[in-house]
């Protein structure tokens, strides 16, 4: 892709002792979490542990209800604003389950949502090609172009349009929730392929929300932590990830139970 | 059955030309309950001072005949038969109608354009027939405007195998009253397809109704709506299915915003017992974009055969759903464009329904319009 009009130096995200409620149940018990452009962290737990709360909550969702901490990219404060803001800002979201969203193309969107980004309207040609190799690098038929967002896709085709976003918006910092969950080894790979793409067209970070190391092995992260009961509990290297896979979350979930 | 819910089929038995056959509604009525009588401006008392004006123009296409005809022109009044009170006040006090004609085996080569354009002044009633005869294809659109209290029916009196397909734009000024009957009658392996835009007026109750006469007709009904504060939209639908295999499906989908917007909805289906074979849906859906606005929506269907193709319908009233609005705004897009891209979604399959692109552009830019107020 062509456009380079992002992506300044050395981004960060920062979460300082987080704490998130959703119907009045706290979920987030305080997550400290740096992320700088160039690294790429996985966050890794059991189902229940509070990982997707995380994503949502960074990115605005109503549902969640922040009760204490901060997350600041590159020092402005996303809490204090809204979720169309923090996406301009540079915060990307790629959801688990992406919703349909009836009516709207899946073209009309994307444009939409690149103007937005860069403040201004790409231009309609260069637009298409940037579409149509985007649609290209991730195995999508250009015919979905034309489909209402989501409508009818396959769990792997929401996926991999979801990482066509991520290709296209240039986000300072991808949030990326279960993006590997309900995927097949091939768009497994062709969705990795995706994200390492991102990571080396610029300088950003990602991270990497998930349940299984198999994501891990095409996407190298830098830094693992482990999620359990609404917080981090442990952290480490990738080697960390390689103990999960062989231990499992046994121990994380006793401990915090 | 409890003594509120009468079947369809007797609610929809009277039929007179003569307005006194129908007793003065009180609002207690079931086909009167959900309409604000106190805004009809006295169509339904006898009231309402006759004398104002609309004007009608017609734009035909060339293989089409147009005539402006008398009271007593036999041909009137032969498809359909006043159902109600106000559509029997405007069959009894009409002066000219319209007739228009695609003689049998025709295709117009262009559409059929009738204008209605209210002066303002006092109550008009108004009646129209078109006649497609056998074979013949044609496209009509009726295009209502200005300011005006009127009353009319229309008569569709489509051929055996042919084809009419209606545009009704009520694009009325905010003060107009408007109360319609658009019947059509189907021959054998006809087909009829209608959409319905209302956007204008204080008030307007448009009530169309299909019927069949031999087997093998299909009619397709749409229609769209945007009601702003104060504006009371009725559609009042009756598909009667008393041939055998014949079809029908109604969708009709309305957005409503600001303080006392109010939109009815009803959708009667009747499967009579020689109807085998009958395939019908009939779909509702209401957008609630703002607190205030209400929408009343009540699907019937009442089948009286064993033997149906299909027989459903559904109805679903709702605001945004903030999952579509937190999907768009977490890509970038601003609340107030996210909420435009979502409406306008919500109504895009029914606009790709209009094939007059010119027509589907002017519908497109007025709810645009509606959706920047």
């Amino acid at each position: 892709m062509s456009d380079s009009t992002r992506v300044p130096a050395g981004s960060t995200l920062e979460i300082r002792d987080l704490k998130v409620s959703v119907a009045d149940k706290e979920i987030l018990r305080g997550v400290n979490l740096t992320v700088r452009a160039g690294e790429t962290h996985a966050i890794m737990g059991p189902n229940g542990s509070g990982k997707s709360t995380l994503a949502y909550a960074i990115a605005g969702h109503p549902k969640y209800t922040i009760t204490g901490g901060q997350v600041l990219l590159d020092g402005a404060d996303l809490l204090e604003m809204s979720v169309d803001e923090r996406a301009r800002a540079g915060l990307f979201l790629a959801m688990q389950y992406p919703v349909e969203v009836p009516g709207v193309s899946v073209s009309n969107f994307l444009r939409s949502a690149v103007t937005a980004a860069r403040g201004e309207a790409p231009k309609l040609r260069q637009f298409s090609k940037d579409l149509k190799a985007g649609m290209d690098a991730l195995s999508i038929d250009s015919a979905f172009a034309q489909r209402n967002v989501n409508e009818g896709f396959s769990g792997g085709e929401k996926k991999r349009h979801e990482i066509l976003q991520l290709e296209l918006l240039k986000p300072k910092i991808a949030v990326l929730d279960e993006t590997d969950s309900g995927l097949d080894v091939d768009a497994l790979r062709v969705v990795s392929e995706g994200i390492n793409r991102f990571r080396a067209g610029g300088d950003t970070g990602v991270l990497l929300i998930t349940h299984y190391t198999r994501i891990l092995r095409y996407v190298k992260p830098d830094f693992v932590h482990v999620f359990a009961g609404g917080r981090i509990v442990e952290q480490g290297g990738p080697e960390l990830a390689e103990k999960l896979e062989a231990e499992g979350y046994e121990a994380y979930t006793k401990a915090t139970a | 059955m409890g003594l509120e819910t009468k079947p369809l089929t007797t609610l929809h038995e009277r039929s007179s030309y003569d307005v006194e056959d129908f007793p003065v509604p009180t609002g207690r009525e079931e086909e009167w309950r959900f309409t604000p009588l106190s805004r009809l401006k006295g169509l339904h008392t006898g009231a309402a001072a006759s004398g104002g004006g609309v004007v009608v123009a017609v734009e035909a296409a060339p293989e089409v005949t147009v005539e402006t005809v008398g009271r007593d022109d036999p041909r009137l009044g032969r498809a359909y038969v006043p159902a109600d009170r106000v559509s029997a006040q405007a069959y009894g006090a009409f002066e000219k109608a319209t007739v228009i004609t695609v003689p049998r085996e025709a295709v117009a080569s262009v559409p059929t354009v009738i204008t209605v354009t209210g002066s303002g002044d006092g109550t008009a009633y108004g009646h129209t027939l078109v006649n497609v005869e056998p074979m013949a294809e044609a496209v009509l659109v009726l295009d209502h405007r200005g300011s005006a209290v009127y009353a009319d029916n229309v008569e569709f009196a489509v051929g055996e195998g042919a084809t009419l397909k209606v545009v009704s734009l009520q694009d009325w000024a905010d003060d107009a009253v408007h109360v319609s009957h658009h019947h059509a009658r189907l021959g054998k392996d006809a087909t009829f397809r209608s959409f319905v835009v209302t956007l204008g007026g204080d008030l307007v109750r448009l009530s169309p109704s299909v019927a069949y006469t031999g087997p093998g007709g299909d009619a397709d009904l749409t229609g769209l709506y945007f009601v702003d504060a104060g504006q009371h939209l009725e559609h009042r639908l009756l598909v009667d299915h008393s041939q055998p295999n014949c079809r029908s499906n109604v969708v009709y989908k309305g957005a409503l915003q600001g303080d006392g917007a109010h939109a009815v909805w009803i959708g009667d289906v009747i499967i009579r017992v020689e109807a085998e074979g009958t395939d019908t849906y009939e779909l509702n859906r209401n957008l609630l974009l703002t607190d205030g606005a209400r929408a009343d929506s009540v699907p019937n269907l009442e089948i009286l055969t064993g033997e149906v193709a299909g027989a459903g319908h559904a109805s679903a009233s709702g605001r945004l759903d903030d999952e579509h609005i937190f999907y768009l705004q977490a890509r970038g897009i601003p609340f107030e464009e996210a909420r435009r891209l979502v409406i306008r979604g919500f109504f895009a399959q029914l606009l790709e329904k209009i094939e007059l692109d010119e027509l589907r552009e002017r519908v497109f830019a007025k709810v645009e319009a509606e959706l920047e107020k």
